[in-house]
């Protein structure tokens, strides 16, 4: 239809009727600028928070403290990326505690009886494996239209019974560092040029699932699901498709992280990854993915997970009881909350006067 | 695809006999029991514009959504370039080459203006990445052929109405449609923007492309249609050129019944003015509506919907505010935006949707109907299941609700005796102002007889009654005046004797008393 149009001088409309203000042009800088304000003000919070730590404990900052921190959030971050693509679409998926268990077991199981196996192999077990749950999680979701609150928090539970009856039906309620072969016992210690490789990972993860979320039809397809569900079904996007395979990619990651926490912490029972989901929820609404769906980024939720990560850590070295964690971590909650909903009204107050004409 | 040339239609420029490109060939959809579309047919050709036009509940919105993809039809078929197809979903009528733009602007109010126009049709670099300069620009090309001026990248979040509707109609213009549907598009705009949209349908038109607009608005439609066909009750009823009809035609077509005696109101003496609204405005929603209502009177609300009448009655009621304005009740002022206050002075409000805003669907009748009073019925702060049961068993046996028990869920009655229920719970306050809106919706034609000769009796015994009606025989045979509402502005007050469908329709579609004056 374009060709034609453009050949004639459709709709050539006097400029004082054409042209309300050009003010309208700046709307979407203003946006832009909003959204760093908003990930600038999780890095200051990280800044501010690391700053105080080192005045009060200068070894703080020390290589092997540091070393730790980025091993701890890798875990965590990797959850909130796979966490972010779901909340985008206006879902959410609690599952991911017990998928990183029965990840982490089946990868440590699969070492066990088969200690030969490739570390890619195991990598890619452990994925498998929590593409399966997502599998099951976003197949009940898309298709059944069932909320994902409930189904996850279904399945939170019934992937961890399997893992303990998996677990207590074999001989090994647990796997020792002793039962796992040394090329993937070195990899939770390994390091690239100073920095853990389980942090790098993780980093690659984020930078991927943040370009496609950025770069791809589909990926902008899950904002808009998030964003409006019914303008996404009249606009012809298949929503239960993309539904599916965020929970699919969740998954998939979750049985990353699972594979990374055997890597680092070498020690696995049934209990691995208890209550990480609502951390993970935590990281990314903290770091600005809207909880109903349709904006924020993996960037943003990164940052959240560093940033809880490190408030665990430091606040003991601040000389505070680490149980004040759970106090800080509602707090930061509250805070980021308070604080998009105030960006949002500026927004909407500002773009509303740009909107408006004559 | 975005940039293929138009399929080859001959370029007919709107003399209408071009081929025909989308046909509906008797097409039923029914939802649960109510039967919206029965054997509805409709047939587009290449370079048309064509009006479908019908009163509220024709149907036109149901025939809509079979096009764009959203309700598969029940029976009939659907025909595009002559071949049957089954349009399974919005993605495969927009494959088709069908676009749509809604009434209600349907965009994702995140994402940015740009990325809503071309969603899932966003230009691609290598490797299948969006090209996010190409999707700015193409949409500012598109921006400056529509004359508007709006930042791609802005997000569509806090956009006036009348910004999200011009948004959708770029989003119909950037791809290759062959079918262009305009679900009442013009609703939210002003003069100058639906000349720009007026544009964009006749150069489309120009290059072969099928326009189907749908329309209250006659000027509009005889403006820039070609052919014209009518709707009422689901059903087809006409098709013509546009030039072989007039709007009076157009206008009994559409309503085309014969006004039932199925209504029996009463002649009352009418007493003295209880309810008095005087230049209530909500800005964006109604404007300086003034009416008085007297004691034994039934003054009906008509017009389209949408044209703000339930707006209106809820403002007076005190469920939305409104910015300017005064309502008085038996000559004492009331105050704005309290409905317990409303209650008190002696209003009652019985909603639009009785499920959503009139009834608890899940308590008891004898709860439901004793809701409104459950503070005087209480003594000392506890209700007695007695008490209400005693209250709730009056009310029923004057209304004669047909209920199993009176201890049943209100879920379990049908819908007429659920609206009776309704009645029951506001008429046990008992007021001197009643408003009902639409208070036979759903309802089937005997108890609908039965609300009807119950508002009479009530008007008689001295109530002043509100009626919001969208059905005209009912507005016709329950109303001593008739207060005409288009689009948001009180345009006529019709006394009985004067009031029949063609002068009701004419002044409801904004046609003005100049042209009901001509048809007197």
């Amino acid at each position: 239809m374009s060709a034609p149009l453009t050949e004639q001088p459709a709709a050539p409309l006097p400029e004082e009727l054409a042209g309300p203000e050009r003010s309208g042009r700046r709307g979407g800088a203003l946006v832009q600028r909003l959204v760093v304000v908003r990930e600038l003000g999780i890095l200051a919070a990280l800044v501010l928070l690391v700053v105080a730590t080192v005045i009060a404990n200068p070894r703080f900052l020390s290589g092997q403290n540091v070393r730790d921190l980025l091993l701890s959030a890798a875990i965590l971050t990797v959850l909130a990326a796979g966490q972010t693509m779901v909340i985008i679409t206006r879902n959410v998926d609690l599952s991911v505690g017990s998928v990183l268990g029965l990840s982490a077991y089946a990868s440590g199981t699969l070492m066990v009886v088969a200690p030969g196996t490739p570390v890619v192999v195991v990598v890619l077990a452990g994925m498998a494996v929590g593409a399966v749950c997502g599998l099951l999680n976003g197949a009940i979701v898309a298709v059944a239209g069932v909320p994902s609150l409930v189904v996850t928090l279904g399945t939170l539970y019934a992937f961890r019974g399997l893992d303990s009856l998996w677990a207590s039906s074999s001989d090994r309620l647990q796997i020792n560092a002793a039962d796992l072969p040394s090329g993937f016992k070195s990899l939770g210690g390994a390091r690239l040029l100073g920095v853990p490789v389980l942090f790098l990972v993780a980093v690659v993860v984020v930078v991927l699932v943040g370009y496609y979320l950025r770069t791809f039809r589909s990926g902008r397809e899950l904002y808009g699901i998030g964003s409006a569900p019914e303008a996404a079904r009249l606009s012809g996007i298949p929503v239960g498709k993309r539904v599916l395979t965020a929970f699919v990619v969740n998954g998939a990651l979750a049985g990353l992280a699972g594979v990374l926490y055997a890597a680092r912490f070498q020690t696995l029972d049934t209990t691995a990854g208890t209550g990480q989901e609502l951390f993970v929820v935590a990281a990314a609404v903290v770091g600005g993915v809207a909880i109903f769906g349709g904006s924020g980024s993996v960037y943003g939720a990164a940052l959240g997970a560093l940033l809880l990560t490190t408030i665990g850590t430091a606040l003991p070295q601040l000389g505070l009881d680490p149980f004040w964690r759970d106090a800080a971590v509602g707090a930061l909650i509250l805070a980021a909350i308070a604080l998009d909903r105030a960006l949002q009204l500026r927004l909407a107050a500002r773009l509303r006067g740009r909107s408006a004409r004559r | 695809m975005d940039h293929a040339p138009v399929p080859s239609a001959p370029p007919a420029a709107g003399s209408g006999d071009g081929t025909v490109v989308l046909a509906l060939e008797d097409v039923g959809k029914s939802f649960g029991a109510v039967a919206a579309l029965r054997g509805a047919q409709l047939e587009l050709r290449a370079g048309e514009a064509h009006a479908l036009v019908g009163e509220n509940g024709a149907g036109k919105s149901t025939l809509v959504k079979v096009l764009a993809g959203v309700h598969g039809p029940d029976t009939g078929r659907v025909l595009l370039d002559g071949q049957p197809v089954t349009l399974a979903d919005p993605a495969a009528a927009r494959a088709a080459g069908i676009a749509v733009i809604y009434q209600e602007p349907t965009l994702f109010p995140d994402l940015s203006v740009a990325e809503n126009i071309f969603m899932g049709r966003q230009p691609l670099l290598s490797g299948r990445r969006i090209d996010r300069r190409g999707l700015a620009e193409r949409c500012r090309a598109l921006f400056e052929r529509l004359g508007v001026a709006l930042d791609p990248d802005r997000p569509a979040r806090g956009l006036s109405i009348a910004d999200q509707q011009m948004v959708e109609i770029a989003k119909a213009l950037s791809f290759d449609a062959r079918v262009l549907v305009m679900d009442e598009p013009t609703a939210a705009l002003s003069g100058v923007e639906v000349e720009r949209l007026f544009a964009v349908a006749r150069s489309l038109r120009a290059s072969g492309a099928a326009v189907l607009f749908i329309s209250h608005r006659f000027d509009e439609v005889f403006d820039l249609c070609d052919r014209i066909t009518v709707m009422r009750d689901g059903q087809w009823v006409s098709t013509d050129l546009a030039r072989d009809l007039t709007v009076d035609q157009v206008v009994r077509r559409m309503v085309g019944r014969e006004v039932s005696s199925l209504f029996p109101k009463t002649e009352v003496e009418p007493g003295e003015v209880v309810l008095e609204v005087r230049g209530l405005t909500r800005r964006g929603v109604f404007s300086d509506v003034s009416f008085d209502v007297r004691a034994g009177e039934i003054v009906a609300l008509a017009g389209l919907v949408g044209a703000g009448r339930s707006e209106i009655v809820r403002a007076v009621f005190g469920i939305d505010p409104y910015d300017a304005g005064s309502v008085r009740v038996s000559g004492k002022a009331l105050k704005k935006g309290d409905p317990a206050a409303a209650m008190a002075a002696g209003i009652a409000l019985v909603p639009e949707d009785r499920r959503q805003q009139g009834l608890v669907m899940e308590l008891s009748v004898e709860r439901n109907a004793t809701l409104t009073r459950r503070w005087e019925l209480a003594k000392g702060g506890l209700l007695s299941s007695r008490t209400e049961r005693a209250e709730a068993a009056e009310w029923s046996k004057r209304l004669q609700v047909k209920a199993g028990k009176l201890s049943d869920p209100v879920s379990t009655l049908s819908g007429g005796n659920q609206q009776k229920v309704v009645l029951a719970k506001w008429l046990s306050t008992e007021p001197t102002v009643l408003i009902v809106d639409e208070p036979t919706r759903g309802i089937d034609v005997g108890t609908k007889s039965e609300v009807h000769r119950l508002l009479s009796q009530l008007a008689a015994e001295g109530l002043a009654v509100v009626m919001v009606s969208s059905e005209l025989p009912e507005v016709l045979g329950m109303a001593d005046r008739v207060l005409v509402v288009s689009e948001g502005r009180l345009v006529d007050d019709i006394p009985r004797a004067r009031a029949d469908e063609d002068s009701v329709m004419l002044a409801a579609t904004g046609q003005g008393s100049s042209i009901a004056e001509v048809a007197r």
